[in-house]
């Protein structure tokens, strides 16, 4: 008996260490698989290193970005101005740490307007099924049918250039996306028992779709969140570089790049380093989105 | 399978009529009176008055829609460019295969690149020449196109002086566009070729084929790759279509005469008809090219065939 005690006694602790063990969060797990991962790691360092640029840009800039010294027009990249000075003779460097704020500000607002509209309209769409469904998910194929930078191009031709333009277009044209991942997921999440017992206890359906389904389907959308700041990102440098965009003197990227394109011939460092900028920030991204990918779900891992 | 070909051509009638309402509908509120800007700034306004009325641009938004639709349905006919006053729809044509062929040069730097370093990525997995793939099939991926084609530009032209900077008519001039074009999908094309031999390789009929002796290339090129190709096709079509999307920023770094660099020159002219036409002849083809991709992965895939019959 006292064995039988024992034994009893020694695999109580046990089970409670498993249960604390599995009550740590599924969020912590994630993070803990995305700590491993080096690649992601990396990812995660540029993107902070820019979100901090982007904040205290005030502080890093050596000069305003719009400080214009004619006297020093096309300098080249020396010890006083290390990316050099453009055609009116502002510090490239200080327009790159400005242009932070700007890139960002897009890739994220632009993201967020997608990630909401397309997630309702999908999360209601699979939801409730039905001719909600058929009429919701026939507009995004409408949507989807016209290539995303070109629907962009469109939209902010209608619209006209500017910073909010340019958000609500790059958002609206990757608005599809999201409602096909949020439908998907919705799909496979409504007919489980956990939202059948949410259903039976009376619970409404705003409430059963914010805090039942949602939170379940969140990783896929994370997923795409973040690769999608990415492509919005490079959209909007694309449209600013064909002068669509975000308008001088404002420093956006892509219009840098393209004013800088002009004097290619003679004077490489004005073109050259905006490129540079978005593309450390799209290889960040595009890190830390397939780190958090393999770290949501490890069955795609390879 | 002919009724599911036939069933997928009869949806895209309606997602064409929606994708032309969109269109007709955003061109319709973007600011600016087309009669006016037919006319110019100093016409009087009793022409343009007149103009207005024979464009039927006095009518009411749906009956111009209508008369859209009919316009195009009827005698393929676009409406004229508000610059020069020829058909939107010779314009678009003759724009056409320039654009087109850009985009199959593209996809073929793509799948020339993408193919081999996927393959050779899959079967030495975690080796230097992996890593080092996968690391530039990232940076393809994050490079802005623009930003590319002027740096080719850089070394080729200016620095070099190998390769014309501008035009597409000679093989000399193809180079850089398709080059520029086809980077960040030969990147996909690299990663997409490479997991999907990963997952044909850990198959149970390779092992199969090597316990019985077979040559390790043979293994590699006719069992594993065969099967491993049916996704690869399908990012192929994908990036077909998304590249006559991407030709728009290449034709206005490399002036090429495409129907991407006509459009971005009609909206600086707010020559919207030709913006319009544009985007609904790139949606059609674009469309017809999903649709295409969608039948030969059902054809290359005899499990998905089997539930079309």
């Amino acid at each position: 008996m006292a064995n039988v005690n024992s034994a009893v006694d020694m695999k109580t602790p046990q089970v409670d260490a498993k249960k604390v063990k599995k009550k740590r969060s599924q969020w912590y797990e994630v993070w803990r698989r995305l700590r491993k991962n080096k690649a992601a790691m990396v990812g995660l360092v540029i993107i902070s290193i820019l979100l901090f640029s982007a904040i205290f840009a005030d502080f890093i800039a050596p000069e305003g970005y719009d400080d214009q010294d004619l006297t020093r027009r096309f300098a080249s990249p020396s010890s006083e101005n290390f990316m050099g000075t453009d055609h009116l003779g502002r510090d490239i460097f200080s327009r790159i740490i400005y242009g932070t704020r700007i890139s960002l500000q897009v890739g994220f607002i632009a993201v967020g307007i997608a990630a909401l509209t397309g997630g309702t309209l999908g999360a209601v769409a699979g939801y409730y099924g039905g001719k909600l469904d058929n009429i919701i998910m026939r507009l995004m194929d409408v949507l989807l049918a016209i290539p995303s930078i070109l629907l962009a191009i469109s939209i902010v031709a209608a619209l006209g250039s500017s910073l909010v333009n340019v958000m609500i277009a790059v958002g609206i044209s990757s608005t599809p996306t999201y409602a096909r991942i949020v439908r998907a997921s919705v799909l496979t999440i409504k007919d489980q028992e956990y939202v059948e017992a949410a259903r039976a206890i009376g619970a409404n359906d705003f409430r059963i779709i914010i805090k039942h389904i949602l939170p379940n389907s969140m990783a896929p959308i994370i997923v795409q969140a973040t690769l999608g700041v990415a492509g919005a990102i490079l959209s909007a440098a694309g449209l600013s570089f064909i002068g669509l965009g975000i308008q001088p003197p404002n420093p956006e990227w892509g219009n840098m790049l393209s004013s800088g394109r002009h004097y290619i011939r003679d004077y490489w460092h004005i073109a050259t380093f905006p490129g540079v900028a978005i593309m450390i920030t799209i290889f960040g991204l595009n890190l830390l989105g397939d780190g958090l990918r393999d770290a949501l779900d490890p069955r795609l891992k390879n | 399978m002919h009724k599911y070909i036939l069933r997928r051509l009869f949806l895209l009638i309606p997602v064409m009529l929606g994708v032309s309402f969109i269109v007709f509908t955003m061109m319709y509120l973007t600011p600016g009176d087309p009669a006016r800007i037919m006319l110019g700034e100093s016409a009087p306004g009793h022409e343009v008055e007149r103009l207005r009325e024979e464009l039927g641009l006095n009518d009411p938004f749906l009956v111009q829609y209508g008369n859209f639709i009919k316009d195009l349905v009827v005698h393929q006919d676009l409406g004229r460019s508000y610059t020069n006053s020829r058909p939107v729809m010779g314009e678009i044509v003759s724009r056409f295969p320039t654009t087109l062929k850009l985009a199959g040069l593209g996809v073929l730097v793509a799948v020339i690149i993408g193919i081999p370093t996927g393959i050779i990525s899959a079967t030495k997995q975690y080796s230097l020449f992996d890593n080092i793939s996968m690391v530039g099939a990232l940076l393809g991926v994050s490079m802005p196109n623009f930003w590319q084609g002027i740096m080719l530009i850089l070394l080729f032209s200016v620095t070099l002086g190998w390769l014309p900077a501008s035009g597409f008519s000679t093989p000399q001039q193809m180079i850089l566009p398709a080059l520029t074009l086809g980077t960040s999908s030969a990147a996909i094309i690299t990663r997409m070729t490479r997991s999907s031999m990963l997952e044909v390789i850990r198959q149970d009929y390779i092992r199969t084929a090597r316990a019985k002796g077979q040559v390790e290339s043979v293994i590699i090129n006719r069992h594993a790759l065969k099967n491993a190709l049916i996704p690869i096709v399908t990012v192929i079509g994908l990036q077909f279509g998304f590249l006559l999307g991407g030709a728009v920023l290449t034709e206005s770094i490399f002036s090429v005469p495409g129907l991407g660099r006509l459009m971005v020159d009609a909206i600086g002219q707010r020559n919207f008809p030709i913006v319009q036409g544009g985007v609904l002849f790139i949606a059609l083809t674009f469309s017809m090219v999903n649709l295409g991709v969608d039948i030969l992965y059902a054809f290359l895939d005899p499990r998905i065939k089997s539930q079309y019959k």
